[in-house]
């Protein structure tokens, strides 16, 4: 079967790439554009560790086809630093601890993003129920809200 | 190592929450996990695994897939050798032999130019199985009559030595005194059978290598792991290689928790990888993780104390049952000694049973064996505290262990901080805090042992001053921030000026795993002597380029500095300065260290939890949880607070959700994060911590291991918890909504 | 002289005793002589074991020496996770 050619923007860059038609989004990101960032834990959409945004919506990309990114698109956790500028979501991450083994980081990170993004002053609450999509064996969480509460707050501050 | 200064310590360093070495590459995507390798022509590896939960294997035919274009090796059960001794169940469970004994072990392995054609040549394996009949059920495989695994398997630690062999490994017995004499003297006597499923350590990121073997046999290995130097003694012997000609790395790891302290595709991936000539990378899946990796017992515990009305415990029994997967070795053994270890008792007694069954060979979790065990014991002293009408943390108090105590297990306790953290847990405002309707309070102690280990660490001091340390224990919880505080404590330096990297096998001697709550312990204690050692080289350096001797020299804040007003009058010498010379004062200087390190300290933990039960449905949630655990000294308390966090949260899914589901046909019924319901952030609360510190006398900072004992208590503190709000005593974990509502219902009607 | 306490199920080994007497400066000759005085034991001590000496445990430390008085636990070999 021959593969399938794709036109697609990642990160602000435009990247062209060819595919199986039945190759993930998150298998092309990872194989085939070297982007390790965004992992696999379990393949079925059940983890969110594999999470990005495809057209600013949060999505996992082992649920997307390499195909569907066509003419879209995606932003994964490479692209949320700027140059040599972390984000406030990268560095309250690190400042309160709220990583240890890091697996599920990447879409913790795109996915408090993506949150902040639509709701800037989240309650605890809103935290909790939009991030229960990522899975985290490591932290039990508690220093993933603080750090998400911490940076929503400085965002606000700086706008 | 003996305490520096047990009078008191103060610190310049240790006890801050720097940001951690590796942080920038983990929140950006470039730290490099298992899965994140690869090597130009690399093929990818997949696994044949057994459908049928028990099998004998009588033919198994590559010839088809071999021909299958784009195939490149298979291996199967001929490619490995029979091996005896300690690595026999290891190989066996790696790759079947004459029979499989689980839904999922493997049966054969492929190596293919991509994925897909990988896929179609597992297709194309022709295996002969003679099905046999299977057991899954601890209790079940006790049974006489119950299918047998292992001919050759006959019980050890009974007497006489059965003559038939059977399903039943193993016999312990642990304590001391006199129990039936114990009960005689209680007031009041409570029994209770509890039963739990397997679980699993549930780490996020699925077991995945790189091998790569050369035609002149040296290898290379990258794998995620906890012990890299324990996967190249294991791999060697499996592939029968000499260790030296195989270089494992070990990658940043996703997640452990016991269950990557062994291997299981490793040496496939390198027997694939020398046939085929070329490197293969191997990733399990999800469903792979859940049916062949190592999960922890399910196990059936019975428990029976005695108490006086004065809240004195007279005795204390138990006798646990624990499959440990189709091999020998479940943690019954650790889960008896460390049942009653909390308790200052006369007479008490624990007995296990080491059973095998049809699923996978289980690996470590987390305080292997405890949290079983104290399931059953924190259970029955809750309600035995509710029948003499007691608070049940002063029936904890009254029977606490402490300095001089003897252990359950044996040993005389040394200095303890038990005590401490249930005083810690009755003044916390969690425990006066009101409760609601349908809210119930639970509370639990819980202990474990802590250990040491082979350790070596190499710190190296670079041309700038800065230092260079390399040691030999993957980073599992954030240890590479404690390691640079130490480091930069010990040489008076900066923390940004330390980098702590995990060396390669061929870098660094031989370190063990990183298990046992060992790490900071050990390397940290690796660390503080080789810093130590530096600066001695230091000193002397100094002592060159003064002309004095090295007697004379001191180091203070970082400097060489005379150590008195006769030995000259030179201005301090920094670390840089000394450095900056090195070339001419005699080369590179650095401080080593190995060791087997010993003086680990045992640490205890006390939990609080309330729960809210959902009457119509038995949706339960955890409303309050703190943990309150003595870390000896705790080196960053961000990492150490962390440590309970993560732990206290498993034990909550493992009490509440997280179950191994097998079908009446052994299979594996719930094999994804779907269904293997782990907590999520919307399940929980804020989990408090208190970070109590009673010095361990055996480590010069103090320090006591603090990542296991925090999975020890939650599964009785949420039992408690649940109980007292439904007002039925739970004895099944996982206390799933349904479970709840039976128990309610069943309370009712009586 | 050391004393040493078994863990229950080894008693089979030591014709029911779980305090055994054996004469030993270090952790390898106690092992070395227990093999020697109660054959029995020799396959858990090869297998492995650890020692407590005075509530600390030791898993492989052969010349760690006993001093005279202590208490001395052979213990399951232990691990964690």
């Amino acid at each position: 079967m021959s593969k399938v050619r794709v036109s697609t923007t990642i990160n602000g860059d435009p990247v062209e790439y060819l595919c199986a038609a039945e190759e993930t989004l998150l298998d092309v990101l990872r194989d085939r554009l070297g982007l390790t960032g965004s992992k696999e834990g379990c393949g079925t959409g059940d983890c969110g560790a594999c999470s990005v945004t495809l057209d600013g919506r949060l999505v996992c990309s082992c649920l997307v086809l390499g195909a569907e990114a066509e003419g879209r698109e995606v932003r994964t956790v490479e692209g949320i630093a700027k140059g040599d500028q972390l984000h406030p979501l990268q560095r309250k991450f690190i400042e309160h601890a709220a990583l240890q083994c890091g697996i599920c980081t990447p879409g913790f990170l795109v996915a408090s993003k993506a949150l902040l993004e639509r709701n800037p002053n989240p309650t605890e609450h809103e935290i909790r129920f939009w991030l229960a999509g990522n899975l985290c064996r490591c932290t039990g969480y508690d220093k993933i809200v603080r750090a998400v509460v911490s940076a929503a707050a400085e965002m606000r501050e700086s706008r | 190592m003996p305490l520096d200064n047990p009078k008191g310590q103060s610190f310049r360093l240790v006890g801050s929450r720097p940001d951690r070495p590796d942080g920038i590459d983990k929140v950006t995507g470039r730290a490099k996990f298992g899965a994140d390798m690869s090597a130009p022509g690399m093929l990818v590896g997949k696994l044949l695994r057994s459908p049928h939960a028990h099998a004998r294997i009588r033919r198994i035919d590559i010839k088809k897939a071999l021909a299958l274009p784009g195939v490149k090796a298979i291996v199967t059960r001929d490619d490995f050798k029979e091996i005896e001794g300690d690595l026999r169940d290891v190989s066996r469970n790696v790759m079947a032999r004459d029979k499989a004994l689980y839904d999922g072990h493997a049966v054969a392995a492929v190596a293919a130019i991509d994925t897909a054609t990988a896929r179609k040549a597992l297709k194309l394996i022709k295996v002969d199985y003679e099905i046999l009949p299977h057991v899954t059920d601890v209790e079940e495989a006790m049974k006489p009559g119950a299918p047998v695994l292992h001919s050759d398997l006959f019980t050890q630690g009974v007497e006489p030595t059965p003559k038939k062999p059977s399903n039943i490994a193993k016999r312990h017995e642990f304590g001391h005194g006199d129990v039936a004499k114990g009960f005689a003297q209680a007031d009041v006597v409570v029994e209770r059978k509890f039963k739990n499923e397997a679980t699993h350590q549930g780490y996020i990121e699925p077991h995945a290598c790189l091998a790569s073997v050369g035609n002149d046999g040296q290898g290379e290995l990258w794998v995620c792991t906890q012990g890299h130097y324990a996967v190249r003694n294991v791999c060697a012997s499996l592939l029968g290689m000499d260790v030296s000609k195989l270089r494992v790395t070990a990658s940043e790891i996703g997640g452990g928790f016991g269950g990557k302290t062994t291997v299981f595709i490793e040496p496939v991936a390198l027997a694939l990888s020398r046939k085929a000539g070329k490197p293969v990378k191997i990733v399990m899946s999800r469903e792979e993780v859940f049916r062949a990796s190592g999960p922890t017992s399910s196990a059936t515990v019975w428990v029976k104390i005695g108490i006086k009305k004065d809240g004195r415990i007279t005795a204390g029994d138990a006798v646990l049952k624990y499959q440990g997967g189709a091999f020998p070795g479940s943690p019954v053994d650790m889960g008896a000694m460390s049942a009653f270890a909390c308790y200052d008792l006369e007479n008490v007694r624990a007995v296990g049973w080491d059973v095998v069954v049809n699923r996978p060979k289980q690996a470590a979790y987390r305080a292997p064996g405890a949290p079983i065990s104290a399931f059953g014991v924190e259970s029955v002293i809750d309600e035995l505290a509710q029948k003499i009408g007691m608070d049940p943390i002063e029936v904890r108090l009254k029977n606490a262990a402490h300095e001089g105590t003897e252990s359950s297990y044996g040993p005389t306790y040394g200095v303890i901080g038990l005590r401490a953290t249930i005083e810690a847990a009755k003044v916390h405002p969690h425990y006066k805090a009101p409760l609601g309707p349908n809210q119930g309070r639970g509370i639990a102690s819980g202990f474990w042992f802590n250990f040491g280990g082979q350790t070596c660490v190499s710190l190296n001091i670079n041309i700038d001053g800065t230092v260079a340390l390399a040691v030999g224990t993957p980073d599992i919880g954030g240890s590479r921030a404690s390691m640079c505080l130490m480091a930069a404590e010990e040489l008076g330096i900066g923390y940004d000026q330390v980098r702590t990297i995990i060396a390669d096998t061929s870098s660094l001697g031989y370190n063990d795993i990183s298990e046992g709550s060992r790490v900071t312990f050990s390397t940290g204690m690796a660390t503080i002597q080789a810093a130590r050692d530096a600066v001695k080289k230091l000193c002397g350096r100094a002592a060159q380029m003064w002309g004095i001797s090295p007697e004379a020299v001191l180091w203070e804040n970082g400097h060489a500095k005379p150590a008195g007003a006769n030995a000259g009058d030179f201005p301090p010498l920094s670390l840089a300065d000394i450095a900056k010379v090195a070339a001419n004062t005699g080369g590179p200087i650095a401080g080593h260290c190995e060791v087997n390190a010993e003086g680990a300290g045992v640490s205890f933990s006390t939990h609080l939890c309330d729960v809210e039960i959902d009457p119509e449905t038995g949706f339960t949630r955890v409303i309050r949880y703190t943990v309150i655990q003595d870390a000896g000294k705790a080196i960053h308390p961000s990492y150490v607070e962390g440590q309970y966090q993560g732990g206290a949260v498993q034990g909550i899914g493992w009490a509440l959700n997280e179950e191994y589901i097998y079908g009446a046909d052994g299979k594996l019924q719930n094999a994804g994060f779907l269904d293997y319901r782990i907590p999520v952030a919307s399940d929980l609360p804020m989990i408090d911590t208190v970070i109590v510190e009673v010095p361990n006398p055996g480590h010069p900072y103090g320090l006591r291991g603090v990542g296991e004992t925090s999975i020890v208590p939650p599964l009785a503190a949420v039992a408690n918890a649940v109980s007292a709000a439904a007002k039925v005593r739970m004895t099944e974990i996982p206390m799933s909504p349904p479970k709840i509502l039976k128990a309610m219902g069943e309370a009712q009607r009586r | 002289m050391v004393q040493v306490v078994l863990w229950g199920s080894l008693k089979s080994a030591t014709g029911g005793a779980t305090k055994v007497e054996v004469e030993a400066a270090n952790i390898r000759e106690l092992l070395s002589r227990l093999g020697e005085k109660h054959p029995g034991l020799k396959p858990q001590l090869d297998r492995g074991v650890s020692v407590s000496i005075d509530g600390k445990i030791y898993r492989d430390a052969w010349f760690q020496p006993i001093p005279p008085g202590s208490e001395v636990f052979l213990l399951p070999r232990l691990a964690g996770g």
